[in-house]
């Protein structure tokens, strides 16, 4: 019986990168691959099955949610951002700016996450430590960089934010 | 032959990405991206026993699932005589379980269906009755004589897959025997796997009415997958297109072919429908090919004064139930034996044994180039020990038996010319950035208050650029690689290489090399890898290899295109082609520097104005053979302090000089040397896939499997020397793996250090926490 229902498809509408969608999903399905196959926004990636890697961290009312870990049917009714909402009229994001001026990525799999849980830390406070970086992106996973570039990256785009805001 | 940057040429220049533009905006195309109409979804059944034989399949309740489309097992390959294929390795492997199993999550039949979630649906409900077996999980038990013969399909009836040897072993022999000092070390580097972000996965695509494949596949070697597959399913190699889409990584882990590829394409090509398979974490993690094993021992001799006399080494290697390395054919031990590192050892002889195990195959080059990294740990944790034996600074050691900068090229007593090196250079410039001197008296200081505090050094020779056609090879395929350049007619060009980039900025970087050599610009330049039905042929990105073999191809072809340009030039300039001299920039007349014309200009010149009898057109494709490897190096030194109370290690600083020869784009090698030594950092202290004695996997995902995060990885220091390869069209030597090679003995040398006053001579990676609290404990040192 369980197995019937789960597969049964029900109407998912949300708020994405301010434009409201609705698509047909199981009940069962993650919201990361809501947004990447039914809604088409490939750049939320998947690299584990553990809640471990934060490739797929979107923001779900503000909040870093690791989208693997959400099913789609709890992201009805809500706003979420993914990293395709990030430049404005084609105009990067101070975050995106600061990660390519500081080759703060190399394969990229693992940026969209890491740019999104940043975001959520940079909107609270612009003004961040290595320290507080380091410890707000540990629960996103680099194989590449070794975190030093990403640092340095969140570090300046905070203060590049912190400038537009005064 | 380093060649100098002049101001216009953008070689040397911390050049932005051109990649990162679409990765930073969620653009980037990876495999689980591609979606194609009438795509279907595979999922594999996999083996909860280490060893087992199968005695039934059950496949009735998963063709009733909704969705489902088609299941094969290994019964079916078989009956399509696809049942085995082989490994790079020249060994084979099983594609589906052929009646036993030899490792957990071993696969055993796939399910296609028209989605992802039927497909997991239909593979949870086939079901597979098992008869367990005697699990074979430790190496040396392996080749006893009361252990199970683990590989029915063999004519050799034990578990022992080849024996490899190098060096003269009775003058090795000879010469410890007679040497005054002897130091004798067992060392393991234990299992690890590369674990890049991205999985593993492909689509394949395969049409009916064209008798075409297009194979999207997440490959480093896309061009060396194309042969594989041709000689494994019989499709005729013209008609399989291999596309390697942009690549979430890769350290080794995409090099191999595996068993889900090989069942997408037989299962497209059953049913004429394109069809997806993406492994999830835990299938990465526990099943594609794992890194190391390696089981060593190491003895060094040396005389009263710690001058090196010989070294003999012996290994047993863990390949797990089959040998799915992805090493060069002649070497099944890698290149293991550049073990000697930067020390002139007079004699020297290494062998390994490899073995068969109920553990998943491999093992694969994980950031190395072949076996390098565990060669390099060996000798520079072995010389660790002498420095202690003989009460010298191990700074000092190393500096007696440097091989010494005129003696390059060096050949070393296992078979290798070295081809440049200033390794004392190097390691002082390591020494100047760290304060080596201060830091020993702050250290004498720090330990009388009690703390335990440990600097360690690391001064490691790699080898890479596989390689030379006359000793390397693949299959048979000779390990050279190519690049084809296009000049347009308005100056602007495409350059098409036969590696294929994972995050290391090819696209940059090999448009920095081609600009330079062209005098063009580098934002002129596009370069796409990764496309076999377009690039040249060529052998893939691993093992450093690409800027060794590749780049050396690009500065060759653009050579070549200068070549054609210069009479072009001379053609414009109204003068002979010997008159015609290229400054870098411009070609112009002999002594008269103001008549010049660009390579736009000529470009231009190639499709309008040409020499009569001259054929159109401006481009060159050149397959680049490289005389010899290259031999990056690079002096690391780490401080560590370690906490009485719970065994956790700290990485106080860490300074790591690398010596890559010419350097493309300093930011792109500063960025690899980061990683590299994030890598390195995660092998020496958490990264481990153990196993329980029924050979069950105990880190088949992120959860147990700790790779570095951000918190605990230290803030790398780097700088650099800059020794040109004497035989690289540019002098450059390759940078992607040294900081992983080099920096896991600087790591455990340095906790080594810290606890080598209380009698700890070796401590056995990774180092967690509770293991150093452990030794902390033993020598009442624990808090």
């Amino acid at each position: 019986m369980e197995k019937v229902e789960s597969r049964a498809e029900v109407p998912v509408t949300l708020t994405i990168n301010g434009e409201t969608r609705t698509a047909l999903a199981e009940s069962r399905t993650l919201l990361a691959y809501f947004i990447r196959e039914n809604l088409e926004l490939t750049g939320t990636h998947v690299g584990c099955d553990t809640t471990s890697c934060g490739a797929c961290t979107v923001l779900v009312d503000g909040v870093p949610v690791k989208s693997c870990t959400m099913l789609a049917v709890q992201a009805d009714g809500h706003v979420v951002e993914t990293v395709e909402g990030l430049d404005k009229d084609g105009v990067l994001h101070p975050l995106q700016q600061a990660f390519w001026d500081n080759h703060g990525l190399q394969c990229g799999f693992c940026t969209p996450g890491m740019l999104m849980t940043s975001l959520a830390l940079l909107r609270k406070n612009p003004n961040v430590t290595e320290d507080v970086v380091r410890h707000a992106i540990s629960g996103n996973l680099c194989r590449c960089t070794g975190y030093v570039n990403i640092v340095k990256s969140v570090i300046e785009a905070g203060q590049k934010m912190a400038l537009e805001e005064v | 032959m380093a060649l100098e940057a002049t101001e216009k040429s953008p070689l040397g220049k911390a050049i932005k990405r051109k990649e990162d533009p679409r990765l930073i905006r969620g653009q980037g195309r990876y495999l689980d991206d591609i979606v194609l109409p009438r795509m279907l979804y595979m999922a594999l059944v996999r083996s909860p026993y280490a060893h087992a034989r199968i005695k039934s399949i059950r496949l009735d309740e998963a063709r009733r699932v909704p969705g489902v489309k088609a299941i094969i097992t290994g019964e079916d390959l078989a009956a399509a005589n696809l049942a085995w294929m082989p490994t790079l390795a020249g060994d084979k492997q099983m594609v589906l379980a052929a009646g036993k199993v030899l490792f957990q999550y071993q696969e055993v039949a796939a399910v296609v269906a028209e989605t992802r979630a039927a497909a997991e649906d239909g593979a949870q409900c086939v079901e597979v009755d098992y008869e367990p077996l005697q699990v074979v999980v430790d190496p040396f038990f392996a080749l006893s004589s009361e252990a199970p013969v683990l590989r029915e399909d063999r004519e050799q009836k034990d578990n022992h897959i080849w024996h490899w040897a190098v060096g003269d072993q009775g003058a090795a022999d000879e010469a410890l025997a007679k040497s005054p000092v002897r130091v004798k070390e067992k060392i393991r580097m234990p299992r690890v796997h590369p674990a890049p972000i991205e999985p593993c996965g492909c689509v394949a695509d395969y049409q009916k009415s064209t008798g075409k494949l297009t194979w999207y596949v997440t490959s480093q070697a896309p061009h060396a997958h194309r042969t594989v597959l041709s000689l494994v399913s019989g499709l005729p190699e013209h008609l399989i297109h291999v596309i390697s889409p942009d690549v979430g990584g890769g350290f080794g882990n995409k090099v191999p072919v595996y068993p889900g590829y090989v069942c997408a394409v037989v299962l497209s090509l059953q049913l004429g429908r394109p069809v997806k398979w993406v492994e999830s974490r835990s299938e990465n993690i526990a099943t594609t090919n794992f890194a190391r094993d390696y089981h060593m021992t190491a003895e060094i001799g040396a005389t009263e004064e710690g001058i090196v006399t010989a070294l003999k080494v012996s290994t047993v290697a863990d390949h797990g139930a089959f040998d799915a390395a992805a090493d060069p054919t002649r070497f099944p031990a890698g290149l293991f034996s550049i073990v000697t590192g930067s020390y002139r050892f007079p004699q020297a002889f290494a062998e390994v044994d490899g073995v068969y195990t109920n553990k998943a195959p491999g093992g694969v080059a994980y950031r190395c180039s072949f076996r390098v990294t565990e060669a390099s740990f060996l000798i520079e944790r072995t010389m660790q020990s002498l420095a202690l034996k003989l009460g010298l600074d191990p700074v000092e050691l190393r500096r007696r038996n440097f091989i010494r900068p005129e003696e390059f090229p060096y050949n070393s007593p296992l078979g290798w010319t070295y081809d440049s090196g200033q390794y004392e250079k190097t390691l002082q410039k390591a020494m100047s950035l760290i304060d080596y001197d201060g830091l020993r008296a702050e250290q004498a200081q720090r330990r009388e208050r009690g703390e335990l505090v440990g600097i360690g050094v690391s001064t490691f020779t790699e080898i890479v650029g596989a390689g030379p056609s006359n000793t390397f090879d693949i299959l048979g395929i000779k390990m050279f690689d190519s690049c084809e350049i296009r000049i347009h007619p308005t100056g602007k060009a495409i350059a098409r290489l036969g590696t294929r980039h994972q995050g290391q900025g090819h696209e940059t970087t090999f448009a920095q090399l081609i600009a330079h050599e062209l005098g063009l610009s580098a934002a002129d330049i596009l370069v796409e890898e990764g496309d076999t039905d377009t690039a040249p042929y060529g052998l893939g990105t691993y093992a450093s290899r690409s800027t060794p073999t590749a780049g050396g191809a690009a500065a060759l072809a653009a050579r070549r295109i200068r070549q054609k340009a210069q009479k072009i030039a001379a053609h414009l300039l109204e003068i002979s082609p010997d008159d015609t001299e290229w400054d870098g920039i411009h070609f112009h007349a002999k002594g008269l520097e103001s008549r010049q014309v660009s390579m736009v200009d000529v470009a231009l010149a190639a499709y309008t104005n040409l020499p009569e009898g001259m054929e159109p057109g401006l481009e060159a494709t050149f397959y680049y053979d490289p005389p010899n490897l290259t031999f990056p190096n690079g002096a690391y030194i780490a401080v560590v302090s370690i906490d009485r109370g719970t065994g956790q290690v700290k990485v106080e600083r860490f300074v790591a000089v690398d010596d890559c020869g010419t350097v493309i784009n300093p930011m792109v090698v500063e960025g690899q040397v980061h990683g590299g030594l994030t890598e390195g950092f995660g092998i020496a202290f958490m990264q481990e896939i153990a196993f329980d004695e029924d050979g069950n996997c105990l880190a088949p995902n992120f959860m147990e499997y700790l790779v570095p995060t951000a918190v605990e990885t230290p803030n790398w220091e780097t700088g650099r020397t800059e020794t040109p390869s004497p035989h690289h069209p540019i002098g450059a030597k390759g940078v992607g793996e040294s900081p992983n090679v080099g920096s896991p003995a600087a790591f455990v040398n340095a906790v080594v250090d810290a606890l080598s006053p209380h009698g700890v001579t070796n401590v056995e990676i990774p180092m967690f926490p509770w293991k150093i609290w452990e030794i902390l404990s033993q020598h009442h040192l624990a808090r």
